[in-house]
């Protein structure tokens, strides 16, 4: 059975690597500055005992206030899984540190993101649109799009 | 294997991407209206004499008898295309069972799917390259009228805003047995066409 | 005396037999070796995240069926899954086994498909993809002796499914069981050793382990290069805890390793249909459920291992009747994340398989 790790006992230990980097963890998850990004999933990859090898998904949720980007993460060999979460405040210009040097699958997921939301990701070799075409105005998964 | 990096990016992938941006802009723009159904197998009275008229007989025959699909399958609906052309409900049987992907060897297209935007103006330009006589079913609920999508902001609602149609099929998706229906329909209306005018 | 070459741009369009659907590749071709292949989506994107925000939870149900065509009861159960994890309704036992032997069934006629078309693009012109047919008009026949419906069931519901299976379909699928082991068997003798399948398959388009890992890739894509993942045995959903069944896995991870892993996971879905049925308990089929149900605010992440892979769906609840957000994870768009590095330095005809043995389905890669 897949265990998901305590997001607060991850944050505990990722608070004391990393200070100053986590906002707040519960149960399920935890939640990022998005300038700590890179470096906690860094560290979540490669420290033995996480070994988060496999990122199963990235979505992006538009709350009114602010983007959140939710990274679902597993590493297949302890059979864990994380939930990771990250915000960005700035509804004009979203933009986040990509992880795809990290995690690959995260190429289309990201550019996907980045069409239907508008959220771009710095560090993306390819950030152009997936589905729609060029000159489509408007990012159609966002709350305010009619 | 080697692959030498020149050789890689000969083409600027966003030119095209812009090219064809600039394409499917402009097909929006022109095809909020519905081209009406084409109606010119609704004969006017018969003033030819029997000689024309049995010449008109056999070639509406040949041509209904033998139509020969183009692929357009963008969804669903065609799986039970698939379905109708395998053996069970043999699509042979009516001289259909040629798909080709060269739309310049067929004569019948069968769109089988929803058709978004960004599809569009390639779905038209499959048509555009179709010899004469050429027919359209619109197969599905998404052909016809958007279906379940058609409140989508990518979603063409309908085919026939692009390309006239000839027959509509519903369903989602339409069972075989409607399929075949449909195509019967269409050769009946292939039989009254009328093909050598007199002055 | 050398001839000097010159690379050509050669557009595998939304229109072609062989790309599965409405796909487009670009292909940047050196003679006939392929030097850089630039996929391109949404030729079929529908907006299906979009139409959810305005639907109720029961209504989104038939919307899922229109992902993954090839196999729309794994669409309904991971949707299905992930509502009931998010607002904690049970199902009852009897609900649990027909959601089971429903979705074994629908891999195995996915299987079909994909190994049916896999064989079509090596150029076996439409002989296996007949063959297979003929099976999966049989499970479509036993779907519609069930909901009436032969590509989009709209079977499950939140908290069971929809209505009980008449004794005809209990029956005729023991029949079935029956037929399908031979048939198995029987394409197996004639295609596993076939010298035109082997020569087009063996070694080509390799996927190594620690790039399929990386690249997410899930479902039989992964298995054949050589990790044993499968959500079923890893974190077991529904009741796949009490039956028992082996995980296949390849070797090399080039295309015929991914092709035998399909036909040994149908073998093996046989093996749990058959315990399936010989476990099911009476009972009802349903559990209480409001029409217009109104979950707690929270969220939840519910996925199955449907035929192509890991599908998973990322619900947002703000406690009213629609989702707030729907988010479909889909394995075959992120199965194609690795696509250029399998093709690259192939020729063009070794594209076509290996999008072959991918075995993507566009309503799901589009959504």
């Amino acid at each position: 059975m897949t265990l998901l790790l305590s997001g607060e006992k991850t944050g505990t230990k990722l608070e004391e690597k990393f200070p100053g980097s986590i906002v707040e963890s519960n149960r399920d998850s935890f939640l990022v500055k998005s300038e700590f990004l890179l470096p906690v999933a860094t560290y979540i990859k490669n420290t033995p005992g996480l070994e988060f090898n496999y990122l199963a998904s990235i979505t992006a949720v538009d709350y009114d206030d602010y983007f959140e980007v939710v990274y679902h993460l597993t590493s297949l060999r302890h059979n864990h899984s994380l939930v990771m979460k990250t915000r960005f405040y700035d509804r004009d210009n979203p933009h986040l540190p990509s992880v795809v040097g990290l995690w690959r699958g995260a190429d289309f997921q990201e550019r996907e993101i980045y069409d239907l939301m508008g959220i771009s990701f710095d560090g993306h070799p390819n950030m152009t649109r997936l589905f729609l075409w060029d000159s489509f105005e408007g990012h159609p998964l966002r709350r305010d799009y009619l | 294997m080697e692959v030498d990096i020149n050789k890689v990016q000969i083409y600027s992938s966003t030119e095209l991407n812009k090219a064809e941006a600039e394409v499917i802009e402009s097909l929006k723009e022109h095809s909020q209206q519905i081209i009406p159904d084409p109606d010119e197998w609704l004969a006017q009275e018969l003033k030819e004499n029997i000689l024309l008229t049995t010449v008109d007989y056999f070639l509406n025959w040949a041509r209904r008898s033998s139509l020969w699909t183009v692929l357009c399958f963008p969804a669903c609906c065609a799986m039970e295309f698939m379905s109708t052309a395998a053996s069970r409900f043999d699509i042979s049987r009516f001289g259909m069972e040629i798909l080709r992907a060269s739309p310049r060897q067929a004569d019948l297209m069968i769109t089988a799917g929803t058709l978004t935007w960004k599809m569009a103006p390639q779905v038209k330009r499959i048509y555009e390259q179709m010899a004469e006589p050429k027919w359209v079913i619109a197969m599905g609920a998404c052909a016809i009228s958007g279906g379940t999508f058609a409140q989508s902001y990518s979603v063409v609602p309908g085919y026939n805003h692009i390309i006239p149609v000839d027959v509509y099929i519903p369903g989602c998706p339409p069972r075989p047995e409607a399929l075949l229906y449909g195509i019967k329909m269409l050769q009946d209306k292939i039989a009254k066409t009328k093909n050598i005018k007199l002055r | 005396m050398a001839i000097r070459t010159e690379p050509f741009v050669i557009n595998m369009g939304p229109q072609h037999p062989s790309t599965h659907g409405v796909f487009r590749m670009r292909l940047t071709l050196d003679g006939e070796v392929v030097v850089n292949l630039e996929p391109v989506f949404g030729y079929l994107h529908r907006g299906i995240e979009k139409l959810t925000e305005g639907r109720t939870y029961a209504q989104i149900i038939p919307i899922t069926d229109r992902l993954d065509y090839a196999s729309p009861m794994s669409n309904n159960l991971a949707y299905v899954l992930a509502v009931e994890k998010l607002a904690e309704i049970p199902v009852p036992e009897r609900a649990e086994y027909l959601r089971v032997i429903m979705v074994e069934l629908q891999r195995i006629a996915n299987h079909l498909l994909a190994v049916g078309s896999l064989l079509n693009d090596c150029g076996a012109y439409f002989t296996p993809f007949m063959y297979m047919w003929r099976e999966r008009e049989s499970i479509v026949d036993l779907f519609d002796m069930v909901c009436g419906q032969r590509l989009t069931y709209n079977y499950m519901r939140i908290g069971g499914v929809s209505h009980d299976v008449p004794e005809r379909f209990l029956w005729a699928l023991d029949k079935f069981i029956g037929r399908m082991a031979f048939f198995i068997d029987e394409y197996d003798e004639l295609l596993a050793e076939n010298e035109i399948l082997l020569i087009r398959t063996k070694g080509v388009g390799i996927l190594s382990k620690e790039l399929a890992i990386n690249s997410s890739a899930s479902g039989p894509v992964l298995r054949a290069s050589g990790v044993k993942w499968d959500i079923r045995k890893a974190d077991p959903y529904s009741i796949y805890g009490r039956f028992q069944f082996d995980v296949p896995t390849g070797t090399t991870g080039d295309c015929y390793d991914r092709y035998r892993v399909r036909i040994e996971e149908m073998r093996q879905s046989l093996r749990i249909i058959k315990q399936a049925l010989q476990q099911l308990p009476p009972g009802e089929v349903k559990s209480e459920v409001p029409p217009l149900l109104r979950p707690a605010p929270g969220e939840a992440y519910g996925h199955i291992e449907s035929p192509k892979g890991e599908l998973g769906f990322y619900l947002v609840s703000d406690g009213s009747i629609a989702p707030y957000r729907l988010h479909i994870r889909a394995p075959a768009l992120i199965n194609l994340t690795a696509l250029r590095d399998m093709v690259i330095g192939w020729k063009v005809q070794d594209a076509v398989v290996v999008l072959g043995s991918i075995d993507i389905c566009l309503g799901e890669v589009d959504r």
